[in-house]
């Protein structure tokens, strides 16, 4: 194994999650917060009474398009073209953000409305802008509180899950001059709103992310909650929508199914209080499409891997994951944090992020609440396989499963090691059977170590009877 | 009369083999035939899952090997038979008798329901008790709907325990939320699996549970791990054993 492949991982869950957790009342508030969402999500789903064929004719469709992904994007841009839109491909982030850019250029704008898109936080368009002169504001609310922050989301829904109301309030007295102590949510939302209604009339540029991008028609459709997707794509003139390859469904009808499943698995909504379709530019306006790759046809080209190309971002997979309520997002290290993010990040960088897959206790519940059906929890276990194929493994662990393979291996080598396991740790001293090296222990009690295997009980239950 | 093999995985064989005898007993009073194949280890679910896939490979071809001549084999665990049943594929696709294993390993409460068809088990168990629902079984297995999915409600460890004399079962706040066992991440994230750990005991306590039951030692080992740490009265007792203590005593 190389050098570079054993280099520190760029952020080790679990020492970073252990961070989160020693903070323990916090820990608990944001799993409650998540857990909420959750029942909600229960609730939501409850009242559709084909749930569950909603989610295999969601899985089918993405399975379908994904299966001829080209051919879509084609009939796509046609459409999209016809309407009077503008389709531009970007290989990866670097395309992205110069195209973006590039328009903005063109028309002299300097000042740019966002609303939330995951795919310019995947490309880190901001810094990229802003260091070339353009003012880039974030109008969700949940985004421009990370903004203000310098910090980047923790939620790809719930961009500010992490932060409670009485540091948003402090924050904002100092960044948009609200009452000291003031902790309202109604009153620092109405700050906000006043404060982000002069960005949109300053604005020149409107740009959005894109939830679905209709084959058929060459429209696109984008759902919020707070209508700033609404408000940045129509008061400026200028309307770029950003996209990743893989939001495309075939026809308009598609959408029934796919809005169906969106909000209630996202919030536990019926549906997103603002779901708008684009077709073309407005009269005296321009629209234009960014179509981005960014690794995406290399991982549709993964057998294993490309099913996680169905994702439609509901982040469903992150509120009911055990590990992510109470690890937080940020301990992901990665811009799509929890279950989804395990199997992203490492696609992208597998050393950077080898410790990803590991942060799960394999539970299952993402791949059950998965309104598209990804297998999240059998691709993360999945990944484990291809980072111990790439000498990802810390050596430590890697060389403790090859002496439990080889005792494993042999029945007489497996019972002389449980016994002498078994006789030897309970005749430890305390200190040393919870020394350092056990990690099991340091908040656990070790379990009885019985004197008899079931073996031995076995061969007495036989004599008996 | 049916013969089955019985597999007691690693740890219980080792380290609580008063559940594998359980095992034993309960089969045997509902008439079934069990040989225990002496020469069983591991069926290599740690080193699976760590994704170490050559040490797990040779593994699965000794489970194999030992079990393949049984109608059935039955498992005191939700985990081990999940590991056959939905990971052996990778190592024994197309080898002979695999196909028939996958279909014939069974975790013990799904062999009681589903192929013993009990009606119930006639016995009594006088406690308040909390079923932990460990995950494998759950969303593995299938042994119940799962809180997460929108289907007909079903739970095949609870049919068990419901009908016993006496019991109370409790109701959990959070029904089939995992206590943060995981097999390599109670060590690799020994925090997070700690936390998760403390929270299903402290949602068990609050609905009033004495005993914690669930289908795998492994999750109890974890949860009796930290309630013996912090000395609280609760107990863990894996359902087998609750179940043949319930029987033996009607």
């Amino acid at each position: 194994m190389s050098p570079t492949e054993q280099a520190a991982p760029a952020l080790d869950h679990a020492a970073a999650a252990a961070r989160f957790v020693a903070n323990d009342a916090k820990a608990h508030w944001h799993d409650q917060a998540l857990w909420w969402v959750r029942k909600k999500r229960d609730a939501a789903s409850g009242v559709v009474p084909d749930w569950e064929a909603l989610r295999d004719a969601a899985a089918g469709i993405k399975a379908h398009t994904l299966s001829r992904l080209a051919e879509y994007l084609e009939e796509f841009a046609r459409n999209a073209e016809a309407r009077g839109a503008q389709v531009h491909f970007a290989r990866d982030a670097a395309e992205h953000n110069a195209i973006v850019h590039r328009i903005l250029e063109e028309r002299g704008i300097t000042r740019l409305v966002k609303s939330k898109s995951m795919l310019t936080e995947e490309c880190h368009l901001n810094p990229y802008l802003e260091a070339r002169g353009i003012t880039v504001t974030d109008t969700d609310l949940g985004e421009r509180i990370v903004q203000l922050r310098h910090e980047p989301p923790s939620h790809i829904v719930l961009p500010a899950i992490h932060i409670k109301k009485e540091e948003i309030g402090e924050l904002f007295h100092a960044e948009l001059g609200t009452e000291k102590g003031a902790s309202d949510p109604k009153y620092l939302t109405e700050a906000a709103r006043q404060h982000l209604r002069q960005k949109f009339l300053e604005a020149g540029a409107g740009l959005t992310g894109v939830n679905f991008a209709i084959a058929e028609t060459g429209g696109v459709v984008v759902c919020t909650n707070e209508g700033n997707a609404d408000m940045g794509s129509t008061l400026p003139r200028v309307h770029i929508a950003c996209m990743g390859v893989e939001k495309l469904v075939p026809r308009r009808q598609d959408l029934a199914v796919f809005l169906r499943l969106l909000a209630r698995s996202a919030t536990g909504q019926p549906v997103t209080t603002y779901t708008t379709h684009f077709h073309g530019p407005r009269p005296d306006g321009e629209l234009h499409i960014v179509v981005v790759d960014n690794g995406r046809s290399r991982q549709l080209a993964d057998k294993v891997f490309r099913r996680s190309l169905s994702c439609i971002r509901c982040g469903a997979c992150m509120n009911t994951c055990p590990v992510f309520r109470r690890s937080g997002g940020y301990s992901y290290g990665f811009i799509v944090p929890g279950p989804i993010g395990s199997i992203l990040a490492p696609g992208r960088d597998a050393s950077a992020h080898r410790t990803l897959p590991f942060a799960s206790s394999l539970c299952g519940s993402c791949s059950d609440v998965c309104p598209v059906r990804i297998d999240l929890h059998h691709e993360i276990w999945a990944w484990r396989e291809e980072i111990v194929r790439r000498g990802l493994l810390p050596w430590p662990k890697r060389a403790a499963m090859k002496v439990a393979g080889l005792v494993l291996r042999f029945a007489w080598l497996y019972r002389l090691t449980g016994w002498l396991a078994r006789r030897l740790l309970p005749a430890l001293p305390r200190g040393l059977a919870y020394g350092r090296w056990n990690a099991w222990g340091r908040q656990r009690e070790l379990p009885p170590m019985p004197r008899r295997t079931f073996r031995v009980l076995y061969r007495s239950h036989r004599d008996r009877s | 009369m049916l013969t089955v093999g019985l597999f007691v995985p690693c740890y219980i064989e080792q380290l609580y083999p008063e559940v594998g005898l359980a095992t034993l007993r309960l089969l045997e009073r509902h008439g079934v035939r069990v040989e225990y194949p002496e020469d069983q280890t591991c069926c290599g679910q740690p080193m699976s899952n760590s994704g170490c896939t050559t040490e797990a490979k040779p593994l699965a071809e000794r489970f194999l090997r030992l079990f393949r001549g049984y109608e059935y084999v039955v498992a005191p665990s939700g985990s081990c038979v999940s590991m056959v049943r939905n990971h052996y594929d990778g190592f024994l696709d197309g080898q002979p008798g695999f196909d028939h294993l996958k279909r014939s390993t069974y975790e013990l409460c799904e062999f009681l329901v589903d192929v013993l068809k009990l009606p119930r088990i006639e016995g009594a168990f006088p406690h308040k008790v909390g079923l932990h629902q460990s995950c494998h079984g759950l969303r593995e297995l299938r042994l119940g709907a799962g809180s997460e999915r929108r289907v007909a409600p079903f739970n095949k460890v609870q049919l068990l325990l419901s009908e016993l004399k006496g019991i109370q079962l409790v109701e959990l706040a959070r029904q089939d939320e995992c206590c943060g066992f995981g097999g390599t991440f109670s060590v690799n994230e020994e925090a997070v699996s700690c936390m998760m750990g403390r929270d299903r005991i402290a949602d068990h306590e609050r609905a009033g549970a004495e005993i914690v039951t669930g289908v795998d030692m492994s999750c109890l080992m974890h949860l009796d791990g930290l309630i013996r740490r912090e000395r609280k009265p609760l107990q863990v007792m894996h359902v087998a054993e609750l179940l043949d203590r319930a029987e033996a005593a009607a």
